[in-house]
């Protein structure tokens, strides 16, 4: 293993190796933190129609989670990306503007729409663990249905769900790395492109791969935070 | 302390992947197989054709060494692997064993040399452009402010960055993950042009849609020669494969093989490459040698 590799300037001069490999790093943060606040978004639109006394939006929701979840990711990216801008109104110019925007946009809107299919099941199984008498009680009490949501149901099923959450968000940067597939230099490309450039292939995945675990483990030690703050005394998992 | 047992476990898991100390004839020998990488859209040097078999220029050489290896270790029931390898992953599988010789479209440069061996070269090309007929591309200034595409991991794609940093002609550059990709990206407007090896580019029209839609131009920027790799300081297996080639190139027996691929219609669509012999090949079949060209 030869260490100084990742302080060799790069051919084109303006950086090293590890100027790439942060820059990859920091695409893969940018990419992985805007399909996240996305995903998060939708996800919970979708997960709150799963649970609706309302049929159409139920079916709606399950078809979606149902599409998203059983297509492979990398299958998914390339029909946003090949296929998506062939059919729809505006996608000759989409793709005649920057490279590097077109990947990072079809990148996160593939991301957030893959990633919130799983948030709304996490979300949808939140309210669902709820007892029922929490919704009964809300409606009871002369709120809407939208009330109860609002006040009652969603702050109880966010809090019980952190969890599984924190592991989506884990996944979102894992998933990111098959942009690099589109072009996207994001962190698992600019080490393969070092591998190209240098030929030092166990340096490069050596680098990448504790450059994933330190960006995972901050996650998980923030998250670990808020869920510590956020348990439901009482519920599954909190001191008593 | 338990997880320092577990690290230490990992660590003598992964060794093996790093153990270089048999030599790869005693490989083959010991295993009774010999793994050859190959490429799945080299065209016409190494690619699947319509019945998914592995066929090309390059593959052709590759079958010539395995019976030079058969005969030389007195093995005629030695089995072929055939590895599918990409341009990003064909130096650390050379590297790490999981194929003992790669013969594809790998340009040998000094950089490479310091990685893995080359063979005496079987092939020399130059970097040029395709572009659509009526895209007004004529020459490498021409691309300046528009988006260019190149395959992941190859020469041209180091080139065409060197040139647009230095000549400051903006050209926004997408690297795809291989040629049939890089083509996809030009076909579908996403970029104006694709810079790549000539004969390669060659493949590419052949492959496409309506090959008349397409045009390979633009002053070389380099030339480039092609060798089989190998794992390093490995002489005996280097020998035979070197020897083998040699004896192809200056008995005339690759001729037959060289009309074949370039000026012959080639699987899948029977379209011919037109390719003529250039001098430079020429010459250097009249003297083989394993030298890189830049």
């Amino acid at each position: 293993m030869d260490l100084r590799i990742f302080f060799t300037p790069v051919p084109t001069g303006e950086t090293t190796y590890l100027g790439w490999l942060l820059a990859g790093l920091r695409t893969t943060i940018a990419l992985s933190l805007a399909s996240w606040v996305l995903a998060l978004a939708l996800g919970t639109m979708l997960g709150i129609f799963r649970t609706v006394p309302n049929r159409p939006l139920r079916a709606f929701a399950g078809a979606y989670v149902e599409v998203f979840r059983n297509v492979p990711l990398l299958a998914q990216l390339f029909i946003w990306y090949f296929v998506v801008p062939e059919i729809v109104p505006g996608g000759h110019w989409f793709k005649s503007i920057d490279p590097f925007v077109q990947a990072f946009l079809t990148s996160m809107a593939c991301l957030a729409l893959f990633t919130a299919a799983r948030v709304c099941e996490q979300v949808r199984a939140g309210i669902e663990a709820l007892p029922r008498g929490q919704k009964s009680a809300g409606l009871a009490l002369g709120l809407t249905l939208p009330q109860t949501y609002r006040f009652v149901l969603l702050p109880m099923a966010a809090r019980l769900i952190v969890p599984p959450l924190t592991s989506e968000m884990v996944n979102i940067f894992k998933n990111s790395a098959v942009c690099s597939t589109i072009g996207l230099l994001e962190l698992a490309a600019q080490g393969r492109q070092l591998v190209d450039y240098t030929a030092h292939a166990y340096e490069s995945f050596f680098a990448v791969t504790v450059l994933y675990l330190l960006v995972n483990a901050v996650i998980l030690v923030v998250m670990r935070a808020v869920e510590s703050r956020t348990r439901v005394p009482g519920y599954l998992g909190s001191r008593k | 302390m338990q997880f320092h047992r577990f690290v230490f476990a990992l660590l003598v898991c992964t060794a093996p992947a790093f153990a270089q100390g048999q030599s790869t004839l005693e490989k083959i020998k010991s295993s009774g197989v010999i793994a050859i990488g190959h490429r799945e859209s080299s065209i016409p040097f190494s690619y699947y054709d319509d019945k998914q078999q592995v066929v090309g220029y390059s593959q052709d050489i590759a079958l010539r060494i395995v019976d030079a290896v058969k005969n030389e270790l007195k093995l005629p029931s030695l089995q072929v692997k055939l590895v599918p390898v990409t341009s990003q992953n064909r130096i650390p599988l050379v590297q790490n064993s999981t194929v003992d010789i790669e013969c594809g479209s790998t340009t040998n440069n000094l950089e490479r040399q310091k990685q893995v061996a080359f063979s005496n070269t079987i092939f020399i090309v130059r970097t040029r452009l395709l572009t659509r007929k009526d895209s007004g591309i004529k020459d490498f200034p021409d691309l300046a402010g528009k988006n260019a595409v190149v395959t992941a991991g190859t020469t041209s794609e180091r080139l065409l960055r060197k040139l647009n940093e230095e000549k400051k002609l903006g050209i926004k550059i997408t690297s795809a993950k291989d040629h049939g990709e890089s083509f996809l990206i030009l076909e579908s407007g996403r970029a104006v042009a694709f810079m790549l090896d000539d004969v390669l580019l060659s493949g590419e029209v052949a492959k496409a849609r309506k090959p008349s839609d397409w045009i390979v131009t633009g002053t070389p920027q380099s030339r480039e020669a092609y060798g089989c790799s190998m794992r390093k300081d490995d002489k005996p297996f280097k020998a035979i494969v070197d020897r083998t080639i040699a004896t192809l190139e200056t008995s005339g027996a690759i001729e037959p093989i060289y009309e074949r691929w370039f000026l012959k219609p080639i699987p899948p669509k029977g379209l011919n490459l037109n390719f003529p012999l250039s001098d430079e090949l020429k010459e250097l079949f009249k003297h083989p040698n394993d030298k890189a060209l830049d």
